[in-house]
C-alpha cells in the first residue's frame, strides 16, 4: 500500500505599506521612478545619517494586529540584520527580530467543501525593504537602484498550517483582502507590493514531527505560488520515495521552467548578527494610541459576508464573492441600495454580467464604465417593468460600451417594454390571422403551439411586449 | 591684541564691545595655525577662506546689534562632524575623499550662533583609539611636550585649543574620547548627557555612547557652547525633547552643601601618584568650599572597561559596514568581484585598530557569542547603571581623576592595546551610563597637566558646570598655557 503524504507549508507574506514616505526617512516611496531619485541621504546610508521612524507605518502595523485579534506590544524593538550586499547601502537592515509589533494572530479561510479553518499567524513584523541591483542592460557591470531602500513592509509569518497549496492560495488570498481593506498596502503583485516566501515540507500523514523544510523565495503572484509549492511537494516526495532526503535549503522558483532550485544551503546561510538597533529607540505604544486606531477600522471581509447573508439573504458563497474586494462590496451595497434594496437582483447583476464585462476587459471594480448609480438605474427599469430581464443585458452592454445611462439607451433605442393591452391584442390578432393552420391545430387541442405563438407575438413587437401580459391575452384569445 | 589670553567668553565679549573685529580674531588664530600646525598636526583641514567669510557676516551681524555670546568666536570641529562642502574624513583613509554633502546638527547650530570655522581637527580613525596615533593623518603631539600624546581620541581638537590655535573646540566622548584628552592637555572637557546634543550628522563609532561635546579654556565657555549645541533634533530619535537650560546663567551657584561623593574604586591600584595627590587635593578644596564628601563605592565599575569593549565594538562592526567602496569613500582599484571589491576596499581603508574593532564586534554578535558577550555586557551595563543610580540617590556629584596617568610618551601603548585601552578606565563608566561628566585641569605632575572628572546624574550638566566653575574661581590651573605656546 502506497503511503500517504500530507503536505505542510506557512508563509511568509511581505505587504508593502501604503505609506507617503519611506520608514525611516521622508523620502517618497512611488513606484515606478527614475533610478535613485527617491533616496536621500539616510537612504543611502551617508555617514552620519539616523533613522526616524515613520508614525503611520506603525499605525498601519497596528491596524493589522487588530484586524487579525492579534495582541500589539506594547514594546517592541528594532534590530539591525547585518549583512553585505550593495543594494543595502547601510550593510544592514533595520527590521524587528526578537520583539515584533504583532503577535499571535489568526484568520479563517474556506476551503473547497465549503468548510472553514483557523490559520495562525505567528507574527508581523514591520522592517525596511532593500534596494534592487539591475544586471541586465548595463554593458555588463550591475546597477543599483535605491528608491526602494527604506520602503516599509510588515512581514507576516503564519504558523504552519496550511495543508496544500490550495489552502495556501487561500490565505494568501486572505491576507490580500484583508490589507486591502485596511489600506494598508496596495496588493499589486506585479509591482511587488505583496509577495511571498513559503516554507514546505511533507510527511507521512499521522506523523506529529514535521518533515525537513525548504523555504521558496520571492513568489508575486497566486499562480506562482500554487505551482511552485507542488512542484515543491512532488519533489520532496519522489526524493524521499527514491531512498534520499530532503536537506534544508533556500530556494528559488523559476517561473519560466515551473521549477525551484537551489539557491543557497543551511551551512551557507548567512549569520545576520542580530542586535537592537541603538539608533531607535524600543517601540511603545499605549493603550490610547491603539483604541483610537481600532476606532478607525472598516468593517471586515468576515463580519461584512456574515451582515450580507443575515440581513440581504444571501448565499455564504455569494457573500464571499461580494466581499472580496472592500470597493466591489461597496459597489454592490450602492446598487442594491439605489434600486430599492432588491439585494439578490444587485447580487446577480454584480457577480453576473458586470463581472463578466470587467473579466472580459481585464478591469478593475474601480474602472467600470458603468457606475453603480447607472446600473442601479437598469436595474430600476427591470423592476418597474419598462423593459425585460433579457432586454436589460441589451441595455447593459450598450452602457458598457457606450457609457450612457439605462434611460437615455432605452429611448433612443425604443426599448421601453408595450404594456399597453389594446396594441398587444391588436398584434395578438395578427398573429392568429396570418397562421390559421396553427389556429386550427391548437384549438384541437395541440397545447404546445402556446409556445409558438408567443414567439411570433415577441417578434412582431420587436421583443418589447411585456411577457406576462403576453401570455395572458395570448391564453385569452386563443381559446377564443 | 593677544586673543590667544583670552577664553571664548571673553572674546565675545570684545567682539560687542568691538575691542577688535572678528575678522582680525578670525586671521590671528588662522596665523597661530600656520605656525604652529607643522609641529603639532591638529587640524587635518583649515577653512581659512570660509572662515574669512564667516567672520565678517559675524561683523555684520554684531553691528547690527544682534548675535548671542559666541557670535565671530573662532572654534575648530573634530573631523567627525559632517561640515558640508568640506572634507569629513574621520581621520581614516576610507574617508579621505568624503566631501560631506550636508552639516551635522551641531555644525548647523554652532554655525547659527555666528561662531567661525577655522578648520577640521585631527583625531584618532573613527574616533577609535585614546592618543590620537591611529589617525591615518598621523599622531598629533601634546603642546605641553611635543614627545607625548595629547590623548585620544579628540586629540586634535585638545591640542588646538591647548596651544591656543583655536580658542574652543567641539569633540565626541564614546569612552573618554573629551575628557580623557582634555585631562593630558590641561583643558576643561564637557561630555554632556547621552542624548542631550543630536548625533544626527556625527559619524557613528558606537551609536549608544556616542555623544558630542566641547574642549574648552573654562567651565564658562563649556556653558556657552553646550547651550548653543544641545537640543532635541528630530532627525535624531535618542535626543531628548527637554528644554535647554541656560547653563552660563547658572555657573555662580555656590558648592556650600554640595554632596560630593568620592569613587572608591578610581583610587587604586594603577593610579600614579602625583596624580593621585592632585586629585585628592583639589577635592580637599571643595570641602574648605563648603562641600560636603562622602565616600561611595561603585562595586560594579570595575568591569565597565572589558563591558565597553564588547558593546561599543559591536556596535562599531555594525556602522562601519557602509563602508563599503559602493556609494562613497574609498574604493580599491579594479576590483575583480563583488568580494574583491569589498575586501580590498576595507582591507586597504580601515587601519589596524579599526579593523581589531570590527573584528571583535562580529565576533561578540555571531551565532553562538551573542549570549556569553553581547548579551553578557548588556547586563553588566545595567549594573554599573544601578551603581551609579544608587549613588546618586545620596551625593549630587561623584569626584575622582579623569586619567590614571598624565600625558605618555608617543609610541609608548600602541604595541598593547589593553595597556592603552586601560585608559579609558575611568571614563567609560559615564559613556555606560549615559551621564554628564566633565574633566578640569586641577594640577602639574612633572610639567604635564592632570584633570579631576566631575559626574553627575543624567541631564544635571548646570550643577556640574556650576562645580567646575567654582573650582576654576579659586584656581587658575586653567588659564595656563603650554610654555611653548604661551
Amino acid at each position: 500500500m502506497a503511503i500517504e503524504w500530507e503536505t505542510v507549508i506557512g508563509l511568509e507574506i511581505h505587504a508593502q505599506l501604503a505609506t507617503r514616505s519611506k520608514i525611516f526617512s521622508g523620502s517618497a516611496t512611488a513606484y515606478g521612478a527614475m533610478p535613485n531619485v527617491q533616496a536621500n541621504l539616510v537612504d543611502l546610508g551617508y555617514p552620519g545619517v539616523l533613522p526616524v521612524l515613520n508614525g503611520e507605518a506603525v499605525r498601519m502595523a497596528v491596524r493589522f494586529g487588530l484586524a487579525i485579534n492579534a495582541t500589539v506590544a506594547r514594546r517592541s524593538v528594532f534590530a539591525r540584520k547585518n549583512y553585505f550586499y550593495p543594494d543595502l547601502p547601510k550593510g544592514y537592515q533595520i527590521s524587528q527580530y526578537e520583539r515584533p509589533i504583532v503577535e499571535d494572530g489568526e484568520v479563517e479561510i474556506v476551503l473547497e467543501d465549503g468548510s472553514r479553518k483557523a490559520i495562525g499567524v505567528t507574527r508581523a513584523h514591520l522592517e525596511e525593504d532593500a534596494g534592487k541591483s539591475i544586471h541586465e542592460g548595463l554593458g555588463g557591470s550591475s546597477g543599483i537602484d535605491l528608491n526602494r531602500a527604506g520602503t516599509p513592509l510588515l512581514e507576516i509569518v503564519s504558523e504552519p498550517d496550511l495543508r496544500s497549496a490550495r489552502e495556501a492560495i487561500a490565505y494568501m488570498k486572505k491576507i490580500h483582502t484583508l490589507v486591502r481593506y485596511l489600506e494598508i498596502c496596495d496588493g499589486n503583485m506585479q509591482e511587488g507590493s505583496f509577495r511571498c516566501d513559503a516554507n514546505v515540507s511533507v510527511r507521512h500523514r499521522g506523523r506529529h514531527e514535521f518533515g525537513t523544510r525548504c523555504e521558496i523565495k520571492n513568489l508575486n503572484s497566486f499562480r506562482f505560488v500554487e505551482r511552485a509549492i507542488n512542484y515543491e511537494v512532488a519533489r520532496q516526495i519522489e526524493l524521499i520515495e527514491g531512498g534520499g532526503s530532503v536537506v534544508q535549503e533556500t530556494r528559488l522558483y523559476d517561473p519560466d521552467r515551473h521549477e525551484t532550485r537551489s539557491m543557497r544551503s543551511k551551512e551557507e546561510a548567512n549569520d545576520y548578527r542580530y542586535f537592537p538597533d541603538p539608533d531607535l529607540l524600543p517601540l511603545a505604544l499605549d493603550e490610547a494610541f491603539i483604541e483610537a486606531v481600532r476606532g478607525t477600522l472598516p468593517e471586515l471581509p468576515d463580519a461584512k459576508a456574515a451582515r450580507f447573508a443575515r440581513e440581504h439573504g444571501l448565499s455564504a458563497y455569494d457573500a464571499g464573492v461580494l466581499t472580496a474586494s472592500r470597493e466591489l462590496a461597496a459597489y454592490y451595497e450602492e446598487v442594491a441600495a439605489g434600486a430599492g434594496g432588491e439585494w439578490k437582483l444587485a447580487a446577480n447583476w454584480v457577480m453576473g454580467e458586470l463581472s463578466g464585462f470587467l473579466n472580459r476587459d481585464g478591469l478593475e471594480i474601480g474602472g467600470s464604465p458603468v457606475s453603480a448609480a447607472a446600473l442601479a438605474g437598469l436595474l430600476r427599469r427591470i423592476q418597474d417593468g419598462t423593459i425585460s430581464g433579457k432586454i436589460a443585458k441589451d441595455v447593459f452592454e450598450a452602457m458598457w460600451t457606450e457609457r450612457r445611462d439605462a434611460d437615455s439607451i432605452i429611448d433612443t433605442r425604443g426599448l421601453r417594454q408595450i404594456t399597453d393591452t389594446s396594441a398587444i391584442e391588436k398584434a395578438i390578432a395578427g398573429v392568429m390571422a396570418a397562421n390559421p393552420a396553427q389556429l386550427a391545430d391548437y384549438r384541437a387541442g395541440k397545447d404546445k403551439l402556446f409556445g409558438f405563438f408567443v414567439g411570433q407575438v415577441m417578434k412582431a413587437t420587436g421583443g418589447k411586449a411585456n411577457p406576462a401580459q403576453v401570455n395572458e391575452l395570448l391564453r385569452k384569445m386563443l381559446a377564443g | 591684541m593677544n586673543p590667544h589670553h583670552a577664553t571664548a567668553a571673553e572674546l565675545g565679549r570684545g567682539l560687542r564691545t568691538r575691542q577688535y573685529s572678528s575678522v582680525e580674531v578670525t586671521r590671528f588664530f588662522l596665523d597661530r595655525i600656520h605656525e604652529a600646525n607643522g609641529a603639532l598636526n591638529a587640524f587635518i583641514t583649515v577653512t581659512a577662506e570660509r572662515a574669512l567669510a564667516d567672520a565678517a557676516r559675524a561683523d555684520a551681524m554684531i553691528a547690527r546689534g544682534e548675535g548671542g555670546p559666541l557670535a565671530g568666536v573662532p572654534l575648530a570641529h573634530k573631523d567627525i562632524f559632517c561640515t558640508d562642502g568640506v572634507l569629513t574624513s574621520c581621520g581614516s583613509k576610507m574617508l579621505a575623499n568624503f566631501v560631506a554633502p550636508y552639516d551635522a546638527t551641531v555644525v548647523e547650530r554652532l554655525t547659527a550662533a555666528g561662531m567661525v570655522l577655522l578648520g577640521k581637527t585631527n583625531m584618532d580613525e573613527f574616533a577609535m583609539g585614546s592618543s590620537n596615533e591611529t589617525s591615518h593623518y598621523g599622531p598629533v603631539r601634546n603642546p605641553w611636550d611635543g614627545s607625548k600624546v595629547p590623548g585620544g581620541s579628540s586629540g586634535g581638537s585638545a591640542a588646538a585649543v591647548a596651544a591656543r590655535l583655536a580658542p574652543v573646540a567641539t569633540g565626541t566622548d564614546t569612552g573618554g574620547s573629551i575628557r580623557q584628552p582634555a585631562a593630558l592637555t590641561g583643558l576643561t572637557g564637557l561630555k554632556p548627557t547621552y542624548g542631550r546634543v543630536s548625533r544626527y550628522g556625527m559619524i557613528a563609532f558606537a551609536s549608544s555612547l556616542d555623544q558630542a561635546g566641547v574642549l574648552a579654556q573654562s567651565a564658562e565657555d563649556a556653558a556657552l557652547v553646550l547651550r548653543a549645541m544641545a537640543g532635541f533634533d528630530e532627525r535624531d530619535s535618542t535626543s531628548v525633547d527637554a528644554a535647554v537650560p541656560d547653563y552660563a546663567a547658572g555657573l555662580d551657584r555656590s558648592v556650600r552643601g554640595l554632596r560630593i561623593g568620592i569613587i572608591r574604586e578610581f583610587f587604586g591600584e594603577g593610579l600614579e601618584s602625583g596624580t593621585g595627590a592632585a586629585v585628592r587635593a583639589a577635592i580637599d578644596a571643595f570641602r574648605a568650599m563648603g562641600a560636603e564628601l562622602v565616600d561611595v563605592s561603585l562595586p560594579s565599575l570595575p568591569m565597565s572597561v572589558p563591558t565597553y569593549y564588547v558593546v561599543a565594538p559591536a556596535e562599531c562592526s555594525s556602522n562601519l559596514s557602509r563602508f563599503d567602496g559602493v556609494r562613497f569613500g574609498h574604493r580599491c582599484r579594479d576590483p575583480k568581484d563583488l568580494t574583491d571589491l569589498y575586501q580590498r576596499t576595507r582591507g586597504e581603508g580601515f587601519g589596524a585598530e579599526v579593523k581589531r574593532r570590527i573584528m571583535t564586534g562580529t565576533y561578540v554578535l555571531s551565532a553562538g557569542y551573542y549570549d556569553a558577550y553581547y548579551l553578557k555586557a548588556q547586563k553588566v551595563r545595567s549594573l554599573i547603571n544601578a551603581d551609579f543610580s544608587r549613588a546618586f540617590a545620596s551625593v549630587d556629584v561623584l569626584m575622582g581623576p579623569t586619567t590614571p596617568t598624565p600625558a605618555f610618551d608617543l609610541g609608548a601603548k600602541t604595541g598593547d592595546p589593553i595597556t592603552m585601552y586601560l585608559n579609558d578606565i575611568y571614563t567609560i563608566g559615564a559613556n555606560l551610563a549615559g551621564l554628564p561628566a566633565i574633566s578640569v585641569p586641577c594640577g602639574l605632575v612633572d610639567g604635564l597637566p592632570v584633570g579631576l572628572q566631575i559626574i553627575g546624574p543624567h541631564f544635571s550638566e548646570e550643577r556640574v558646570l556650576a562645580a567646575a566653575h567654582a573650582w576654576q574661581r579659586e584656581t587658575d590651573w586653567h588659564r595656563r598655557l603650554p610654555p611653548l605656546y604661551a
